[in-house]
């Protein structure tokens, strides 16, 4: 049964400035699409702020952690997810990786003038859901409508908060020579699958996005590893940011083996295409962990058997050597530094 | 995946790699008095960086980076027209990704678009042409660029737009030929390369004959080269085997690509549509005679040079830069005297640092920087020690 009772309904097709002036159109916009969508005691109370009962945060850890995110992407939807969806996963998986329970989540949007209501209910769909499959609950929320133009149809940001439990420490600058770097799974297909549905190339197959929340995997790896050293969830920038990322903060050299690198076939073949590296490709469902070596062989084993971390690959190693460097042994036999990316990946001309 | 494997495999490339060790008492070279080899074009460049390459080689072969990198080598004034035809604000811009980067004299077309200028990235340039027909109300510019590879296609989508009446469609056209660059290397008096890898694509466009003067004139072996990593060690192989059976000829390689006589409808496009200039500015390397091509006068509503007024004013290369030797081989990239300082991807000065295929980019990312910088300054000690003494 829903915890709200929608009592106004939304009839318009489309948005309109009115539904953003604080008036009746704008209530009939919240109430039935948001509260009505997101369906909660926290949102139902229509208060001002979301309140939290302290002593249930306290019983899950001794640190809260927060983030905000904000998304942009063009096209909204695209094969395997939407901007929704990723709006609470890219979130979510803020707050995983640096080991924390997520459990509440705001959502802000800025809406352009004659955006469809009917895409907004789609996503709002997607988020509810993708929220829900992740047991964190949106709790508050913002609209603003803005002329068009002013805005590319839909802009979301969301804020997160989690609780980290005791004894979790998970930092940038803690891998140490001899550990192990593992992914959990294939990379690149989140930025694949953008550049496919820009339809730019008419690819004749469908990449689809990785986007998946990581708190399930992450808690399942605490629970068999609780001292992992370093964990990002590799977003824009790829793999490549994050393991720079982690060699010039720890002070450590790390070696990735580009055979162990999980690569879908088709994500490879539009990188060969247009000249891109999969290594700096956006990921909106995978992360990089550094973890002790006695620990690793047991924690790949348990990530391959979650569902989010079925294909989950050793990748490389740290060493002492070459501090502050990410070195590639290419498949070929040689061996390559991958640095940081200058500016943005494009195409090359032939 | 097939096709593309096959020509990666590290075991195949151990055993090139052993015949490559094999030659080197026939050919009596050392560490000390490399054997220089330039790969001209820049899809080898960025292969031989990309696979690891260089590194897998012995000490006395030194490849030595070639001008092939279109977008390397377009200089300042010509960005600068771009940005000129670009900020028109009846004007759609398009260009390859790549050139989005390259700096002009005040501004990137990524800067001009930054401020407002109406610049998209295609892939072809018949995206270019699909957007001036669903754009009547605009001009639409492709900004063509690239050597003979890349001609046909602009030479075609040309010949469409004619055909279809299309009014407003331009190029600005910086296509450029590589056999004048090639020849004024040969030509340059400091120059040591002892033999060539072609450029394959460039090949498959207008075939082998064009090249066979570095032989025959130049005494210099030439391998036609594909880019897979075996096609580079394979194409190493076959010019030190040259050097080592003391002839020279033009190879190829590249047969599965390249046809010797290479691909005639794709010549006739070329042919119909363009013509050489006198002479083309290259970034780097000055002035070099007909080492560029123009659009012929019955296709001048379609020269973005004849319809639109473009400033055409000439930049000279910053003074620091020393381009022009690393692109011929008296030094190394990392040799260069603002390699990685003043220089460097983020704001290139030179033309090498521009694109991912330039050689002192390519340096830069795939490089150890630190190490290369040790090495650039105790060879500079050396050198002072040296004219000391």
């Amino acid at each position: 049964m829903s915890s709200t009772q929608v009592k106004r309904k939304l009839r318009a097709d489309i948005i309109t400035l009115a539904h953003g002036s604080g008036g009746k159109a704008m209530r009939d916009l919240i109430e039935d699409v948001f509260v009505g969508g997101f369906d909660n005691e926290h949102l139902a109370q229509l208060e001002d702020q979301a309140r939290f009962d302290l002593s249930s945060l306290n019983a899950l850890g001794n640190r809260l952690a927060m983030t905000t995110d904000s998304y942009v992407v063009d096209p909204l939807f695209f094969p395997g997810g939407d901007i929704g969806k990723l709006a609470v996963t890219g979130t979510i998986n803020d707050l995983a990786v640096g080991g924390a329970k997520p459990l509440y989540l705001t959502c802000g949007m800025i809406i352009e003038e004659g955006f469809p209501v009917e895409d907004l209910r789609r996503i709002v769909a997607s988020m509810k859901a993708t929220a829900d499959a992740a047991g964190v609950a949106i709790v508050t929320g913002d609209t603003k409508v803005v002329h068009r133009g002013a805005a590319d149809k839909l802009f979301i940001n969301t804020a997160g908060i989690g609780v980290i439990p005791e004894g979790i420490n998970i930092t940038v600058n803690r891998a140490q020579p001899g550990d192990i770097v593992i992914i959990n799974g294939y990379v690149g297909d989140h930025g694949a699958a953008i550049v496919d549905a820009r339809g730019e190339m008419e690819l004749e197959n469908t990449i689809e996005t990785d986007c998946q929340p990581l708190n399930g995997l992450v808690e399942s790896m605490l629970k068999s590893c609780p001292d992992i050293h370093c964990m990002r969830d590799a977003t824009r920038g790829g793999i490549a940011t994050v393991l720079n990322e982690f060699a010039e903060s720890s002070d450590v050299g790390i070696t990735l083996n580009e055979t162990a690198l999980p690569l879908r076939p088709e994500v490879r073949g539009m990188c060969e295409i247009l000249g891109l590296d999969p290594l700096y490709l956006a990921n909106e469902g995978k992360l990089v962990a550094v973890v002790p070596a006695d620990h690793a062989e047991k924690l790949l084993q348990v990530m391959q058997q979650h569902p989010a971390g079925k294909d989950s690959a050793v990748v490389g190693e740290v060493l002492a050597d070459h501090a502050g460097r990410v070195v590639l042994q290419t498949s070929f036999g040689g061996e390559r530094i991958v640095d940081m990316l200058v500016g943005e990946q494009l195409p090359r001309i032939c | 995946m097939k096709y593309v494997d096959e020509f990666r495999d590290p075991e195949k490339a151990k055993v090139l790699i052993d015949e490559i060790h094999a030659l080197k008492d026939t050919l009596h070279k050392d560490g000390d008095t490399p054997l220089q080899l330039m790969e001209f074009c820049g899809g080898h460049t960025h292969t031989i960086f990309r696979y690891g390459v260089e590194q897998m080689l012995p000490d006395w072969i030194e490849l030595v980076h070639g001008p092939g990198c279109p977008v390397c080598v377009l200089p300042m004034g010509r960005v600068d027209d771009c940005v000129t035809l670009a900020e028109r604000p009846d004007v759609i811009f398009t260009t390859f990704g790549d050139a989005m980067r390259v700096p002009g004299s005040k501004k990137s077309l990524l800067q001009a678009k930054a401020e407002g200028a109406d610049i998209r990235m295609v892939y072809s340039p018949l995206d270019a042409l699909e957007l001036a027909r669903k754009n009547p109300e605009h001009q639409v510019i492709f900004f063509a660029l690239g050597f003979e590879t890349t001609m046909p296609s602009t030479a075609l989508t040309v010949l469409q737009a004619e055909s279809e009446g299309i009014k407003n469609f331009a190029l600005f056209c910086n296509h450029i030929t590589t056999v004048p660059t090639i020849k004024a290397i040969l030509d340059s008096p400091d120059m040591q390369i002892d033999g060539f890898l072609a450029p394959g694509h460039v090949c498959m466009v207008v075939g082998e004959k064009p090249f066979e003067f570095i032989a025959e004139t130049y005494n210099k072996p030439i391998v036609v080269a594909g880019f897979e990593p075996l096609d580079i060690l394979q194409s190493i192989w076959m010019v030190l085997k040259q050097l080592a059976e003391k002839h020279c000829s033009v190879e190829n390689q590249y047969a599965r690509i390249v046809p010797a006589d290479g691909n005639p409808p794709g010549l006739d496009a070329i042919s119909k549509v363009f013509e050489l200039r006198e002479f083309f500015e290259w970034r780097g390397l000055g002035s070099i005679d007909h080492s560029g091509v123009k659009m012929r006068g019955k296709f001048a509503q379609f020269d973005a040079e004849r319809k639109f007024t473009v400033p055409n004013i000439k930049i000279a290369d910053p003074k620091s830069c020393q381009c022009g030797e690393v692109l011929k081989g008296v030094i190394r990239p990392w040799e260069c005297k603002v390699f990685g300082s003043a220089c460097n991807p983020e704001t290139p000065m030179g033309a090498l640092m521009v694109s991912t295929e330039g050689a002192c980019a390519a340096y830069y990312n795939f490089g150890n920087l630190p190490e290369l910088l040790a090495k650039r300054d105790k060879k500079a000690h050396n050198n002072i020690k040296e004219s000391a003494a």
